[in-house]
């Protein structure tokens, strides 16, 4: 088991819990192995062929790929490999670029997601997404996990205060923040901030909640509570989670796609992956040769 | 052995005084740079403490009550040492209110409109087209605005309301609010393109439509920068005199609609200062009322600052 990450050789005592989460973790993916036939798995999106091209650039390539739904899948590669531009056309974040152009097939539940009767705004509110800088907006902290449902017309004060409270309960913030729910986001730390984000994005309700990143900006004890809220999450939400931290794929997903150049080159179980990869080159980055 | 001495000496004589040069030179710079900055210090201060010594001599030297001034619009101020006229300028003061407020009414739904659209809904053509545009609008000057207003605005208010005269509160106020419409306008468009992409990406990631990101996070995240916009926008058609002279009608009654025609602060100094005898009631009261245009100005920087102090502790906490 290597354990290379910056973050641990600092302190002694993380060091030790995170090795045995990352022990848990791996128990936990045998123990998947052996009822992988279980029919709670089932698949999320359905991407074929995507092909996607900004200007001349191709940034991905042939990309085709199942996301199983309750449950985490790691997307990692090095910068430019395509992970967070692939993570962006599964809400269509992508939309906002210019000169892009996207073809084949990314279903979500067998619904065609660049179809014309898929009305984006209906997709993202399905579709949430948690990015790398914490991006709080400029409100209260009650505003900021109010805004969603409010866009969906709920204004009753009494659901609000439901939903708001619901949702940082579930990220775990709400007795820290409920007494300070009229002060501004923006004077929260950063892991405190992220979590907000996260609860802001559990308000609407979505199924799918896409990481871009999450923890990059973040102090190893704030990233060690956003991966364990991700674990804890996967029970009701499909997670997406676009990472640089291969330790972190390795703790928390339960499948990791490697991407190379715009390329998928391997995807399977996150223990596979780890312990045996089939491809020379996923073998490579993951072990730090490159990347 | 002597001469390379000799040569070391001599160098090193006339680094001292390249030094010493530079020294004096720099000494120079510092004092010009002091002076300069002094007299952005003490030039507003001394045309301060002039217009209170000249505006104040209508409450001292003739005896006229604050109040009076403020509120009473019998102005009658005799045109001699001796006063014991009336100096109620309210008509006056109305009329700037009046005007001003008319003008923003006008103009901030468009700048607002016209800020969002060069923002955010087209940022390309706002870039190229809108912005060179509105700046074109600054650097006109205000007889040309004055004069336009004249000659198109006041009969086409006549014709259409069946008027005897077009001059008016709403002649002046669509000529303010054509003035001050750029200011509002590229003042809005700095703080919205200020708000930071990630917080609409962020709305758009949960969901948001463009006009739900516009008008819940952007507009409100930008709402200092557009206050202050605002605020300077007031400013500049409070101090306006030329273009408003030429449109009011210069009548001295308070309105009692927005068609009839009165007068307002800056058009009564600019027409009768040339007219009343120096250190006299009546030029007293004209100071007096610079002095209210002053203080008012005065009110309104400290607003554009308690504004933005207010938007930066609001960011903070």
């Amino acid at each position: 088991m290597r354990v290379n990450d910056n973050t641990i050789r600092a302190d002694e005592d993380l060091y030790e819990m995170q090795a045995d989460r990352i022990d848990k973790s791996l128990e936990k993916d045998a123990d998947h192995t052996d009822d992988s036939t279980a029919s709670r798995v089932s698949e999320k999106f359905s991407v074929k062929d995507l092909n996607l091209h900004y200007g001349t650039f191709h940034a991905l390539k042939d990309v085709s790929i199942d996301i199983d739904t309750n449950a985490i899948t790691a997307l990692i590669g090095p910068s430019g490999c395509g992970k967070s531009t692939f993570l962006k056309t599964l809400n269509r974040m992508n939309d906002f670029e210019e000169g892009i152009k996207i073809e084949g097939s990314v279903q979500l539940d067998g619904q065609e997601i660049y179809d014309r009767a898929m009305n984006p705004i209906e997709l993202r509110q399905r579709v949430g997404m948690v990015f790398q800088q914490p991006n709080p907006f400029p409100k209260t902290i009650y505003d900021n996990v109010a805004y969603g449902p409010r866009i969906r017309g709920i204004h009753k004060k009494s659901e609000l205060d439901e939903i708001v409270e619901k949702a940082l309960t579930e990220v775990g913030i709400w007795d820290e923040m409920k007494d300070r729910l009229k002060k501004s986001a923006l004077g929260l730390s950063g892991g405190q901030q992220q979590r907000l984000c996260i609860a802001r994005t559990l308000a609407v309700s979505p199924e799918v909640i896409l990481m871009d990143e999450p923890t990059s900006a973040l102090d190893p004890i704030s990233t060690m509570k956003i991966e364990d809220l991700a674990m804890e999450l996967k029970k009701k939400y499909t997670i997406v989670i676009v990472t640089h931290n291969m330790q972190q794929a390795n703790r928390i997903s339960d499948k990791t796609a490697f991407f190379l150049l715009g390329e998928l080159i391997e995807y399977g179980k996150t223990s596979d992956i780890f312990l045996n990869p089939k491809n020379k080159k996923t073998e490579e980055y993951i072990t730090g040769r490159f990347g | 052995m002597t001469d390379t001495a000799a040569g070391a000496v001599n160098r090193k004589n006339t680094a001292t005084a390249e030094q010493m040069d530079f020294k004096t030179k720099e000494g120079i710079w510092k004092v010009l740079v002091i002076a300069c900055g002094l007299l952005m210090i003490i030039l507003p201060l001394a045309i301060g403490a002039f217009l209170i010594y000249r505006g104040g001599a209508t409450f001292t030297k003739y005896g006229h009550s604050v109040l009076k001034f403020l509120f009473s619009s019998n102005w009658n101020p005799a045109d001699d040492m001796n006063g014991g006229g009336h100096v109620g300028a309210a008509v006056y003061i109305v009329g700037s209110l009046v005007t001003c407020g008319l003008a923003l009414l006008i103009s901030v739904p468009f700048s607002m409109a016209a800020a969002i659209f060069m923002t955010e809904i087209a940022p390309k053509t706002g870039n190229k087209i809108l912005r060179p545009a509105v700046e074109i609008f600054v650097g006109i000057p205000s007889v040309v605005y004055g004069w336009i207003g004249l000659t198109i605005l006041v009969p086409f208010i006549r014709k259409i309301f069946n008027l005897n005269q077009g001059f008016s509160v709403l002649a002046a106020g669509i000529v303010l609010a054509v003035m001050i419409f750029p200011s509002i306008t590229t003042l809005s468009a700095d703080a919205i393109r200020s708000v930071p992409i990630s917080a609409r990406k962020a709305a758009y990631g949960l969901g948001a439509t463009r006009w739900q990101v516009i008008s819940g996070i952007v507009v409100p995240a930008a709402q200092p920068g557009i206050l202050t916009g605002i605020i300077l926008g007031l400013a500049r058609a409070f101090g306006e005199a030329l273009a408003v002279a030429m449109v009011i009608g210069k009548t001295r009654s308070l309105p009692k609609s927005i068609l009839s025609p009165t007068t307002n602060l800056t058009s009564a100094i600019a027409s009768d200062m040339g007219g009343a005898m120096e250190g006299g009631e009546y030029n007293a009261a004209l100071w007096s009322m610079a002095l209210l245009l002053f203080i008012i100005s005065l009110l309104f920087i400290f607003l554009v600052h308690f504004v933005a102090m207010k938007g930066a502790e609001r960011n903070k906490k």
